[in-house]
């Protein structure tokens, strides 16, 4: 029972940083239509950047802070100069360039802080609570992690739901022209799109880096299993990122420990296929209601 | 005032508008007819800026718009109500609503008089658009336009897939705008009777051609000119 308790609380953390990392891949895909291949790499980047600060004297929060802005910032240089110039052409251009962004920024992580992975601070203690005699798996950091995962979505759903410029957004997103003719600023929204996303995925690089170390690949099986998630949840549903990250948390948490962490990538990608057979939307799109 | 001077648009070979030219004055209703592929919805669109023509000016209150982006257009006055609606169907109608009009910010007409215009809207007002019906979706397309207080307003054959109830219900509304509120209309038909009954001018295109300029009576009168360009 313990066990089971223990597996479904670490599912729950992991699966909020499938989460934010699905929520990056969405909020780009929904507004520009790319799966952002290069994520890993612009998180993993961006977290470099954190710890860059850390160790130079910066505190956490300073280095958490200045994850987030870079990432806000990245976001939007690489809409504006990577993404924009190829906004008409066919998608199979935004593929190559976002893969070829990413080996690029790899090489270059290479080359500046090396191959070898390095230590990232957690935020709080990494020791289990202790409940009666036992001491679980789940730690006061999983517990900030699961808190600020949270704290994005709330955020974000705000954000586009209760605001002018969400609004605006998600008609950028869903008509473009339409909203052009209404007026709305559309290239400006996309490119907000690509920050908040990047941003979101620099959190999730922070708070997932003092569990697997931060190299210029650290990051590679994260990202597939965010992808398998922002599927799962409909690739154009922000809530069914968040959704899916933690529904994809918890299974990949019980085959792991009931079943070997070495199942983990085979179960994730059996999850995908079984709900591409029988949702082929996945659980939560939108796109049935997108005949007009 | 628009004027359209020499307008010419081309889809790579294809000539859509040639070198059409027209005055619209303020607070007038011009209809423009023409059979299917004359070139209507590409003159609209090169109107806002849609798509950019080869030669030619468009000024709108005495400045030249030709080359400016969709957005400045719509920020001078022109609201342009596409073909087939362009209703937001995953927005409510409220949202579709509050869309039309933030640009303006403050200045914005108040959803209210639009729902009084539409009290059907009202009632549906926090319904996905999707849900709406034709004619109510023309209704909120036509609202939303007005949110933004335009002068200028450019419809592009409103009564497509309406009841004749409905599509004569569009046509006086669009009358009475340019009537109370000065609202200067570029009234794209398939259905001339319909549009030359309420308009101040009436104008057929032909294959991206001004065929004919007219007083809207000898125009609907004119069955050889209808018979010949609209299949009457
Ligand atoms: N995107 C496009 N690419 C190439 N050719 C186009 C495009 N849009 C329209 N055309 C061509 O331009 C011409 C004018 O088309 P347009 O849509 O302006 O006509 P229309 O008068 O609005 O017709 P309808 O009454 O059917 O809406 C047609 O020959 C059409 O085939
Ligand atoms: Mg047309």
């Amino acid at each position: 029972m313990t066990k089971f308790i223990d597996l479904t609380l670490s599912g729950i953390s992991d699966g909020a940083i499938y989460a934010a990392v699905a929520l990056a891949l969405v909020l780009i895909w929904r507004s520009t239509r790319i799966v952002n291949f290069a994520q890993g790499a612009m998180l993993m980047i961006t977290t470099f950047i954190a710890s860059a600060v850390i160790n130079s004297g910066g505190s956490y929060v300073l280095g958490f802070a200045v994850a987030l802005a870079s990432g806000f910032v990245f976001g939007a240089v690489v809409e504006r100069v990577v993404v924009r110039p190829i906004e008409h052409a066919p998608p199979l251009n935004a593929v190559i360039l976002t893969l070829g962004l990413y080996t690029l920024l790899v090489a270059v992580a290479g080359m500046i802080w090396g191959n070898t992975p390095r230590s990232f601070p957690a935020a709080f203690s990494l020791r289990g609570y202790k409940v009666g005699g036992t001491t679980l798996l789940f730690t006061p950091n999983d517990t900030f992690i699961v808190l600020v995962v949270i704290a994005v979505a709330v955020a974000l759903a705000l954000l586009f739901r209760a605001t002018s410029v969400g609004l605006r957004m998600r008609a950028a997103a869903f008509a473009p022209e339409v909203a052009r003719l209404l007026g709305v600023r559309v290239g400006r929204m996309l490119t907000l799109g690509w920050a908040l996303a990047a941003m979101t995925g620099a959190l999730a690089g922070v708070l997932v880096a003092p569990s697997v170390f931060l190299g210029p690949n650290s990051f590679d099986p994260i990202l597939i299993i965010g992808f398998v998630a922002a599927v799962l949840g409909g690739l154009d549903s922000p809530p069914g990122a968040v959704v899916g990250g933690l529904v994809l948390g918890l299974a990949l948490s019980y085959v792991s420990g009931y079943e070997g962490s070495a199942l983990v990538p085979l179960a994730a990608l059996a999850i995908l296929v079984i709900v591409l057979m029988i949702r082929p939307t996945g659980l939560f799109s939108a796109t049935k209601e997108r005949r007009v | 005032m628009l004027t359209i001077e020499e307008l010419t648009t081309d889809y790579g070979p294809v000539r859509a508008v040639d070198h059409v030219s027209l005055e619209v004055p303020d607070g007038s209703v011009t209809a423009v007819l023409g059979a299917n592929g004359a070139g209507k919805t590409t003159l609209l669109r090169t109107l806002t800026g849609l798509v950019r023509p080869s030669s030619g000016h468009v000024t709108l209150a005495g400045r030249d718009i030709t080359r400016l982006p969709v957005e400045e257009i719509v920020r001078l006055g022109m609201a342009h109500v596409p073909e087939g609606r362009g209703v937001i169907a995953e927005l409510t109608v409220q949202e579709n609503l509050r869309l039309g009009g933030m640009w303006r910010g403050r200045d914005a007409a108040p959803p209210a008089e639009i729902y009084e215009l539409f009290p059907r809207l009202e009632e549906r007002r926090t319904q996905p658009a999707s849900r709406l019906s034709g004619g109510e979706r023309q209704m909120l397309s036509i609202g939303r336009a007005l949110m933004g207080r335009p002068r200028v307003l450019l419809l592009d054959e409103p009564s497509l897939g309406l009841a004749p109830v409905l599509v004569a219900q569009i046509m006086s509304l669009v009358r009475k705008l340019a009537d109370t509120l000065g609202l200067t209309v570029l009234l794209v038909e398939q259905n001339a009777r319909s549009a030359l009954s309420i308009a101040s001018r009436g104008v057929v295109l032909n294959l991206g051609r001004v065929v004919a300029e007219q007083d809207p009576h000898k125009l609907a009168a004119d069955d050889r000119l209808l018979h010949a360009y609209l299949g009457f």
